[in-house]
């Protein structure tokens, strides 16, 4: 019961005042790019019936967009707080003129931080006969809070699992007969401070913060399948300046963290190797980059104009493969490093073993052979679904965590805090105490 | 791993060809910055996307600043009064402009003594604006001259004003206690007359309620066409029917309804009988299914004598 769970709870209210307008913006603080999409929600009512993840997407709509180059963030966290407020200012600014209105609440996600998995479990006796919302609240204030470090803050928190005695897998246990309830959690902890820093430059924008989401998990919901969802497999984001991976059974996350590398780590060794500017390295990188090198890449020559002013330095040229030889040991310890987090998170004993490879990175050509040489052999390329209205030029895989976000603000999953507070904690608030007590006893 | 070198300025063999890369980049173009909005901007920016900002600022104080100008404006006295006089004056101007002067009457289709009323009747002296003569005034005002039926009035270019009357045609003549009226088909008055000589073609009606029933006897008029040397007029009795005056102050009663029909029946009893010209003071034709005479006094005699002679041969 920390300072920042009020700060969630005080958000998801924001967040239904913000649906109730019918207006909201999602932000995607990226290394590379800063977007933001303004959403309305047609009828959030008329949703409530019929969930399906198409009709989820059919209840809103993009009216304004805006994507562009990202200042003053390094591994996918706030470096210079000045830089990224403007960022932020003119790419909201821009897509509020789109949608010609105005915007107070935003739903941001970021890479960086640090995330941190841990699996809780809680145990407690169910207080009646059957279960209610206070023993749903007790058991999950039942869970053992590990030691997760000082700075650090609670980002996620979903109860992944409800059990009954004997039974598992219950994902509503509210009106069920038992005695001893039992749940499964999955938190994420990320550094407070840069959670923090996020917070206020967002404040600084004189916008609220409705929610704050880590962006490994909302690509994981745009960029997996229903079935993958629900079977088991990964999600491997690969963003600027972080790549995230989220594990995702039973259409939970149960995992998730970040490899401090991504597509800017290429670009730097290109621009290193090469000793050009990184705006061309980018250039090149995104133009002939990939990692496989055949024999007709030898052939095709690359020129790397500059404007040092030294001729001689100014009209080299190298071959594509070169390019290559500089990209692939880069992209294999990125890869190499996810497999080490998958390893760690026990990927191998899941049932599926489907692995996605999205975010802005993954569209190196050939990406996916070589993931499939370091990851295992299903690996795919996902690119997030459709959103109504959203512009043509985001709908590449570089915008799977603002698609995902976007699902994120109409459809949360329940998190440790949408719940009730169990009543002992609940301290001073001695009139909903006796409401509560008048409902449970009348 | 080539050297990471440029070619050689100018190629070692002058005749081969120079090796071109497969593909050239365009030249970099300096990467185009975002321009950040300042605080300042960013925040008028979004009050002006505010709806209720947006309203007030384009409707509620324009709105509040005209009618604030306009108020302070005309809230002095000797303003509005100057305003009402500028009003007046250009309205004057225009009205007066030579394109909306009339300058003549022209009337058409009316008698000397009507075309005098309606001269009469034009309430302004010409040449006078067109804005100051009432046109549906001065129509009116002409329509109610008995004699006219209809009036058109058109302003023609040139300033002519025309007044087109259509007349009502005098048909029959209605002898009142007041003295002798004209009257057309439709029983209305057109003018007075003095003498019955004046008009010796126009049949003469009388009694009480005869105008209302002009048509009517109109009919019964065209009907006995053949007996009218010999009538004198027709008289309307207790303004429900008609009776036929003949000369020597005999008379024809005619039923109230159908009196056509019962005329007809008069002259083919006459064309008979030779009706007409016995000596009888009435003609009772009410009641259709038995028309009564009655003699004069001395036919009455004569007729009594005759059947008194008649019965003696008889008995004998």
């Amino acid at each position: 019961m920390t300072e920042f769970h009020k700060t969630q709870r005080a958000m998801r209210t924001m967040r239904t005042t913000a649906m109730a307008r019918g207006v909201i913006a999602l932000l995607d603080i990226g290394t590379s790019k800063v977007s933001c999409l303004v959403l309305r929600f047609e009828n959030p009512e008329a949703a409530n019936d019929v969930v399906t993840p198409l009709f989820r997407q059919s209840a809103m709509r993009v009216i304004g967009a805006k994507t562009i180059a990202s200042q003053g963030v390094r591994y996918g966290e706030i470096d210079a707080m000045a830089d990224t407020e403007r960022a932020i200012r003119t790419a909201v600014q821009a897509a509020q003129k789109m949608a010609n209105t105005r915007v107070d609440h935003v739903i941001a996600c970021f890479a960086g931080g640090e995330p941190r998995s841990y699996g809780l479990a809680g145990e407690v006796d169910v207080a009646g006969g059957h279960v209610d919302e206070q023993d749903v609240a007790r058991v999950l204030a039942a869970c053992d809070l590990p030691e997760i470090g000082y700075g650090r803050e609670v980002l996620h928190a979903h109860p992944v699992n409800f059990a009954l005695d004997h039974r598992s897998g219950l994902s509503d246990p509210r009106g069920h007969v038992g005695s001893k309830l039992a749940t499964d959690m999955h938190m994420l902890t990320v550094d407070a401070a840069s959670v923090q820093n996020i917070i206020h430059c967002i404040r600084r924008c004189d916008l609220e913060l409705a929610g704050i989401a880590s962006s490994a998990y909302v690509a994981g919901l745009s960029a997996l399948v229903e079935d993958e969802q629900e079977l088991g497999a990964a999600c491997i984001d690969m963003g600027g300046g972080a790549t995230g991976v989220s594990i995702f059974l039973k259409k939970h996350m149960i995992f998730a963290d970040t490899v401090r590398m991504g597509g800017d780590t290429v670009t730097r060794d290109i621009a290193a190797g090469l000793q050009i500017g990184t705006q061309l390295a980018e250039r090149i990188k995104t133009f002939h980059g990939g990692v496989h090198a055949t024999g007709m890449d030898d052939r095709e020559m690359i020129e790397l104009s500059g404007d040092s002013g030294d001729w001689e330095k100014d009209r080299r040229q190298i071959s594509r493969t070169e390019l290559i030889g500089i990209m692939r040991p880069r992209v294999e310890e990125i890869l190499e490093e996810v497999r080490a987090s998958l390893d760690a998170a026990g990927f191998d004993h899941l049932p599926s073993q489907q692995i996605v490879l999205t975010g802005g990175a993954s569209q190196i050509p050939g990406l996916d052979m070589l993931a499939a040489k370091i990851l295992g052999q299903n690996v795919r390329l996902g690119r997030p679904m459709r959103v109504q209205g959203m512009p043509e030029a985001m709908r590449g895989p570089g915008f799977a965590a603002m698609v995902g976000l976007a699902l994120f603000a109409a459809w949360p999953q329940d998190e440790w805090w949408d719940f009730e507070i169990p009543l002992d904690r609940m301290g001073g608030r001695s009139f909903k105490r006796a409401i509560r007590w008048f409902r449970d006893n009348w | 791993m080539r050297p990471l070198i440029a070619e050689p300025r100018y190629p070692q063999a002058p005749g081969a060809a120079p090796q071109k890369p497969a593909q050239a980049l365009k030249p970099q173009k300096a990467p185009r910055r975002t321009v950040a909005p300042t605080r300042l901007a960013f925040r008028l920016e979004r009050l002006w996307l505010t709806p209720v900002v947006r309203i007030i600022t384009r409707v509620g104080v324009p709105v509040f600043c005209v009618t604030l100008g306009l108020g302070l404006w005309l809230g002095d006295g000797d303003r509005r009064a100057d305003l009402i006089e500028r009003y007046q004056d250009l309205r004057t101007q225009i009205e007066n402009r030579p394109e909306f002067q009339l300058s003549a009457l022209a009337i058409e289709g009316a008698s000397p003594e009507v075309e005098a009323a309606v001269q009469a009747l034009l309430p302004v002296h010409l040449p006078a604006s067109r804005f100051a003569l009432d046109l549906d005034g001065y129509r009116a005002a002409i329509l109610r001259l008995d004699a006219v039926k209809t009036v058109a009035l058109v302003v023609q270019p040139g300033g002519t004003l025309s007044v087109r009357v259509t007349e009502r045609e005098p048909v029959i003549l209605w002898r009142t206690a007041l003295g002798l009226q004209m009257l057309d088909e439709s029983g209305h008055r057109t003018a007075s007359l003095k003498r019955r000589d004046a008009r010796p073609d126009l049949p003469l009606i009388a009694g009480e309620g005869a105008d209302k029933a002009v048509p009517e006897a109109l009919a019964i008029l065209a009907a006995a066409k053949p007996i009218l040397p010999r009538a004198r007029g027709l008289i309307r009795i207790g303004e429900r029917r008609w009776d036929i005056i003949l000369d020597n102050d005999r008379r024809i009663m005619l039923p109230e309804n159908d009196p056509v029909q019962a005329i007809d029946r008069a002259l083919a009893l006459n064309a008979a009988e030779d009706l007409l010209s016995r000596d009888f003071t009435r003609l009772d034709l009410r009641n259709a299914t038995r028309p009564t005479i009655r003699l004069s006094v001395p036919a009455l005699v004569a007729f009594q004598q005759a059947a008194a002679q008649t019965t003696a041969e008889a008995s004998q």
